[in-house]
């Protein structure tokens, strides 16, 4: 049994923990009803900034024509393909130029200008080659994506303890085994943090596609929404897209931290 | 009779970079016979550890020859234990087996032996990061010792770890290779873990590293280390051999 001071202690951390729920929850309440009265006594323009009960409004009335789902579940699945692609093109291209360190010093002047080169720029010219569909959006989610991923996994795998890498070579290990036996098994932390980053970074690329060129998805709605002056549309389709992009990162990272717990 | 199982003719190593390159092993020969337990001492950056790991196939040498039996299994063994964190200690231990595609039942079994023999069975599902220093450097014998290599290649093996632990590990490691029947190459900077270890002593020159001089080390081979770091003969070599290494700096 622990000692009554360290029951304390619990205590403390568990009162600590509420605490700060409570406080966050309460300023997101306070945020909404000061929001909520600023345009109920029209101090604010509700045509302009919209307002809590509007955007719920708004969110039922997408609900009840399917079309909330509808848009959702098309910049999911954008994200979802782009998310995977990038992923296994990351791992794949990064293993690449661990294994060939000639590829990889040919490659590295590249890989650093088209990681820099803002891809949004990119866009017309995607809309030109492959035309205004998913696809696009997708390459463009891709182009945004895969680089940095490509860069982050690839650290990882250079980054290896040399000791690991000497006693490898002392067992006269095979490149193959040093792969598969040390690079990947040491990586795992890093290569699924290079996938928490590429979630988002995914979801980043997906909107703006839709921002470009798309009939559906929230990218699409928070466009046409600010097109025809319908801000409500335009709040309510950029709030749920920050719920949605929490959620996917809290489940990465749940996770993250299920590998982590395991491997140590 | 001499039994000698490597010889090392006129060894010569250089290292290159760009700014140009640098002479590291001048000529050494050495003859290491079975069963024997030599160390390498010298001057620190003199090269001990080159010569290590071109006997390990780390590194290629520039000149000379190393005549050795093409069966002669070699297990080389780093100054930090490199466990892998996400493997248990069995596992670790059964790493080098794997890697050689050697992993059977009986191979598996002596590996085991070895873990009760030299203490480590409770631990042997656990992970390395719940093993204390010394334990950790044992493990790492052990994997060393899985690949049954007929020499061992010891660099700095204990220079990580505390005082107390080092001396209690010396004499762990010297019963070990004593059981084992194992011949060692240790490279070591500390005077008296080689002496209290060791059958000869090789002193290297400073860099670029030539064998200055040899010296066989004659104390009871019964003693433990620690033991043998009390006697009369054990001073007195570290005098001799002190002085000896201390000129060249």
């Amino acid at each position: 049994m622990y000692s009554d001071e360290h029951k304390e202690f619990l205590r403390k951390i568990k009162l600590r923990k509420y605490s700060v729920i409570l406080v966050q929850i309460l300023v997101l309440i306070i945020f909404l009803v000061i929001w909520e009265l600023l345009s109920k006594y029209e101090i604010i323009n509700t045509f302009l900034f919209s307002s809590p009960s509007k955007v719920f409004k708004t969110i039922i009335d997408l609900f009840n024509s399917n079309d909330l789902i509808n848009h959702i579940g098309v910049t999911l699945y954008e994200t979802i393909v782009s998310f995977f692609v990038a992923s296994i093109l990351g791992l794949l291209i990064a293993s690449i130029l661990w294994w060939n360190k000639f590829i990889y010093e040919v490659v590295d002047p590249y890989l650093t200008v088209l990681n820099s080169l803002p891809k949004v720029a990119l866009g017309p010219l995607i809309i030109i080659w492959v035309g205004a569909t998913t696809k696009s959006i997708i390459i463009m989610a891709l182009l945004i994506s895969t680089f940095i991923s490509i860069i982050n996994i690839y650290n990882g795998f250079i980054s290896v303890d040399n000791n690991y890498l000497l006693l490898m070579k002392s067992m006269n290990s095979r490149k193959i085994q040093v792969f598969y036996k040390l690079i990947i098994p040491s990586n795992i932390g890093n290569i699924i943090n290079a996938f928490k980053i590429n979630i988002s970074m995914s979801l980043i690329g997906v909107i703006m596609g839709e921002l470009l060129v798309s009939k559906s998805g929230l990218g699409y709605l928070i466009m046409y929404g600010s097109q025809v002056f319908n801000i409500n549309l335009t709040i309510t389709s950029a709030f749920i897209l920050g719920i949605l992009s929490y959620l996917m990162y809290f489940l990465i990272n749940k996770l993250y931290m299920f590998i982590e717990k395991k491997q140590n | 009779m001499k039994n000698s199982i490597l010889t090392i003719t006129d060894l010569k190593k250089i290292y290159h970079d760009k700014n140009g390159e640098t002479l590291a092993i001048d000529g050494i020969d050495l003859d290491v016979q079975d069963k024997e337990f030599i160390s390498i001492v010298g001057p620190s950056g003199c090269g001990k550890s080159t010569l290590l790991s071109i006997l390990a196939n780390l590194e290629k040498q520039s000149n000379g020859t190393i005549i050795k039996n093409d069966n002669l299994r070699i297990g080389y063994m780093l100054q930090s234990d490199s466990l892998f964190p996400w493997r248990t200690v069995l596992d670790n231990c059964l790493l080098g087996l794997e890697i050689n595609k050697n992993l059977n039942d009986t191979n598996k079994e002596r590996v085991i032996d070895l873990l009760k023999a030299y203490g480590l069975y409770e631990f042997k599902d656990k992970y390395p990061r719940n093993l204390s220093g010394g334990m950790r450097q044992r493990v790492a014998l052990i994997r060393t010792l899985a690949l049954d290599p007929d020499i061992l290649l010891l660099d700095e093996p204990f220079s990580a770890l505390d005082y107390q632990t080092r001396l209690s590990l010396a004499d762990d490691v010297s019963n070990i290779i004593k059981k084992e029947k194992k011949t060692v190459i240790m490279v070591t900077h500390d005077l008296a873990e080689a002496i209290s270890l060791s059958d000869k002593i090789v002193v290297l020159t400073k860099r670029p590293a030539k064998v200055k001089s040899i010296y066989t080390i004659d104390i009871d081979k019964n003693m433990s280390p620690t033991k043998k770091r009390r006697t009369e003969k054990f001073n007195s070599y570290y005098d001799k051999i002190w002085k000896e290494i201390d000129k060249n700096v």
